[in-house]
């Protein structure tokens, strides 16, 4: 019991992860319709940051506030420079741009940092374990993570229902010509909502530091789950993003951690472990395909 | 006249030594990613070597070729055949994972070259799959966890979960591990480059052994074990660990809390011989802000080992001559003793080390005692050469 509430809370941590990374994925596809290869370098480089202001003042706070306006600003740029120019190109030079942007991100990191990676030290607050229930300790910093990200989720939540900038996202995922015809300035709002799903990102990445190591390429290891999620979970949709990035996250977790451990019960250690990491890996990318059957257009299509 | 300068000056060219150009030595090693220091100690501790003796090892002038594997088998195998066939390198070492070294050595020693393993020992190299130009300096992987079996049996320890990345060299870990620890043991397999352990923590808390055992060398063990004590179980459970997972770079990494640890190793820098200590004050000297790992002196006894053959033979163009005077292994190892057993793997010494708090505060390692005297590997016997 208290192993699966463990695994439980593990799964939130990922899933809340998952999704703070693919509600800025999904507005970005669903309202600009361009697929951002290059969201993960946002994530990489708001952890480079964040965790180098870190380091330099000691205070792991001051990184929050450094992780976030440096990915933002890293996102408008981009946007401004290069997205821009894509959104009347089809989606294959969308992609080809986007993934130049990563190689280029990439080298410009270990131009200025190296190969190495950073490991940051938790701030003293979280520094140690709780006890969630009698029996069970469970790393602060982790429980810190769920309770920012459902707050994100509950500040997305907001800002999309109940202001006229929500509103005018919601319009926009909806039906783009419609919202330009109406006289907005759609490039404004493009700007604006990428500069938020690369804020999300560099937070992500940030709060992801201490837990995992800052290093080249962080960001494509979380980027294909991302795009898992916003798949399942409907392209434009924040709801979507949130139901599909915690239910993968914990179907993800769980997987890992017990499948091994039934497997083995029939076959040897590390074929066990082997087959069991294989089909847990397999096991989000199922559930795709089985939604996609039922729901082709995700869960949560926007404006369906 | 003419005629006669131009004869003159053509005997003087022929006569002049010949600006010989410096023998290459090739260093495929991991430089990139959470494990990118190991190679960096494997590069570091090669050079240092060197430097030693002013460019040469043994008296020949010697130069490193070094390239990143990125922990990639395929990397290696392509690294490997363009030194050999482009580069005509005959003499390589350098890597540190048993799965790039899996893929890379075969095709290096089948086409004449020498490879010399500053670190990667897998298991199916050692027996069978032996062979006369594959030369290893550090352990077998299973002898290294085989200490750390002996170690926990010595502690007392009966139920123990055992922890390493799903490739060659954590199986070679684990079964290492079993075969002289003989209690009880629960396996569990990670992922190579793995970089969260919530859920092993959890299978661990459930568990609830006498001890921890695990594998997890560069970036890895840095996050498992801050990982280990953030989730509150070093407190409760104590780990056993052998060298890769408590380097001096992992040690600093997670702080004081490393404190405590217990780990086995064949080499530490407080070791009493004159070799060691004149590497120790060469390497401090060198790079003051890196610390000393065993894969640095495990590379720095590759360069030892290569100075005293090239010694004898001054080039390795007769490759039989250069191969049996390596054989000879006729340097100070700064382990101590050392030797080469039938399958050209190290007979050596294993020795369990306190992690004690320095004087700086920092973590390090104290050598407590000899665990294991003049031990080979299990599977020299299979070695047919």
């Amino acid at each position: 019991m208290i192993l699966f509430l463990e695994q439980l809370l593990n799964g939130l941590q990922y899933g809340v992860m998952l999704f703070l990374l693919a509600a800025g994925l999904t507005l970005i596809f669903g309202i600009m319709g361009v697929i951002n290869l290059a969201h993960g370098s946002l994530y990489m480089i708001g952890a480079y940051a964040g965790t180098l202001a870190a380091m330099q003042t000691g205070s792991f706070w001051l990184g929050v506030p450094v992780a976030l306006i440096a990915a933002a600003l890293t996102g408008l740029v981009m946007e401004a420079v290069v997205i821009r120019r894509l959104y009347a190109r089809d989606h294959l030079d969308q992609v080809l741009a986007t993934f130049g942007l990563i190689l280029f991100f990439n080298q410009s990191i270990i131009l200025l940092f190296g190969r190495q990676p950073m490991f940051t030290q938790l701030p003293d607050l979280f520094s140690g374990a709780v006890e969630v229930i009698p029996g069970l300790p469970y790393p602060s910093y982790r429980l810190f993570i769920i309770a920012v990200g459902l707050l994100v989720a509950l500040g997305l939540y907001l800002i999309i229902n109940r202001t006229r900038i929500g509103m005018l996202v919601r319009a926009g995922s909806t039906n783009r010509e419609m919202v330009r015809a109406l006289g907005v300035d759609i490039r404004l709002l493009y700007t604006l909502v990428f500069g938020l799903g690369a804020l999300l990102a560099g937070l992500a990445g940030f709060l992801a530091g201490p837990v995992l190591a800052v290093q080249v390429g962080m960001g494509e290891q979380i980027l294909l789950s991302t795009f898992v999620v916003v798949v399942i979970g409907g392209v434009g949709s924040i709801k979507g993003a949130f139901v599909a990035g915690i239910s993968l996250g914990v179907i993800d977790t769980m997987l890992r951690a017990f499948l091994p451990g039934m497997l083995r019960q029939v076959m040897a250690g590390p074929e066990a472990d082997a087959l069991g990491v294989g089909i847990s890996s397999m096991g989000i990318y199922l559930l795709m395909a089985l939604v996609l059957l039922v729901r082709p257009k995700g869960l949560f299509m926007a404006g369906s | 006249m003419k005629k006669l300068l131009t004869a003159a000056s053509l005997l003087a060219l022929t006569t002049l030594p010949l600006l010989a150009e410096p023998l290459k030595i090739g260093v495929i090693t991991t430089l990139s990613g959470p494990a990118g220091y190991l190679g960096e100690q494997v590069r570091d501790g090669l050079q240092l070597a060197i430097d030693q003796e002013g460019g040469k090892l043994g008296g020949v002038d010697v130069e490193l070729v070094v390239e990143d594997d990125g922990l990639k088998p395929g990397n290696g195998l392509q690294i490997a055949d363009k030194f050999m066939n482009e580069e005509g390198i005959k003499l390589i070492t350098g890597i540190i994972f048993s799965n790039v070294a899996g893929a890379t050595v075969p095709e290096v020693v089948e086409n004449d070259a020498i490879y010399i393993s500053p670190n990667a020992g897998p298991s199916n190299l050692a027996g069978a799959g032996c062979n006369k130009n594959y030369f290893v300096v550090s352990w077998q992987n299973d002898s290294l966890h085989e200490a750390t079996g002996a170690a926990a049996k010595a502690l007392g320890y009966k139920k123990v979960v055992a922890l390493a990345p799903n490739y060659q060299a954590g199986k070679d870990a684990i079964a290492g591990f079993k075969r002289e620890f003989g209690g009880d043991v629960t396996e569990i397999y990670t992922q190579l480059e793995q970089t969260d352990f919530a859920p092993e923590m959890a299978q661990i808390r459930a568990a609830a052994p006498d001890a921890v055992f695990q594998f997890h060398p560069g970036g890895m063990g840095i996050a498992f074990l801050k990982q280990y004590v953030q989730a509150g179980l070093s407190k409760d459970i104590p780990m056993i660990v052998s060298e890769p997972s408590a380097d001096g770079v992992i040690l600093n990494a997670v702080g004081e809390a490393a404190v405590g640890l217990k780990a086995t190793t064949h080499w530490n820098a407080d070791f009493d011989n004159e070799a060691n200590k004149a590497m120790v004050a060469a390497w401090a000297a060198k790079h003051p802000d890196k610390p000393l790992t065993t894969y640095g002196q495990q590379a720095y006894d590759v360069g030892q080992l290569i100075a005293s053959a090239l010694k004898k033979t001054g080039g390795i163009d007769d490759l039989d001559a250069f191969r049996a005077a390596l054989k000879e292994a006729d340097f100070t190892s700064t382990r101590g003793d050392f030797k080469f057993g039938p399958n050209q793997h190290p007979v050596q010494d294993w020795f369990m080390v306190d992690i004690v708090a320095g004087p700086d505060g920092k973590p390090m390692w104290v050598t407590k005692e000899k665990l294991r005297d003049d031990v080979g590997d299990v599977y020299a016997a299979e070695c047919k050469m």
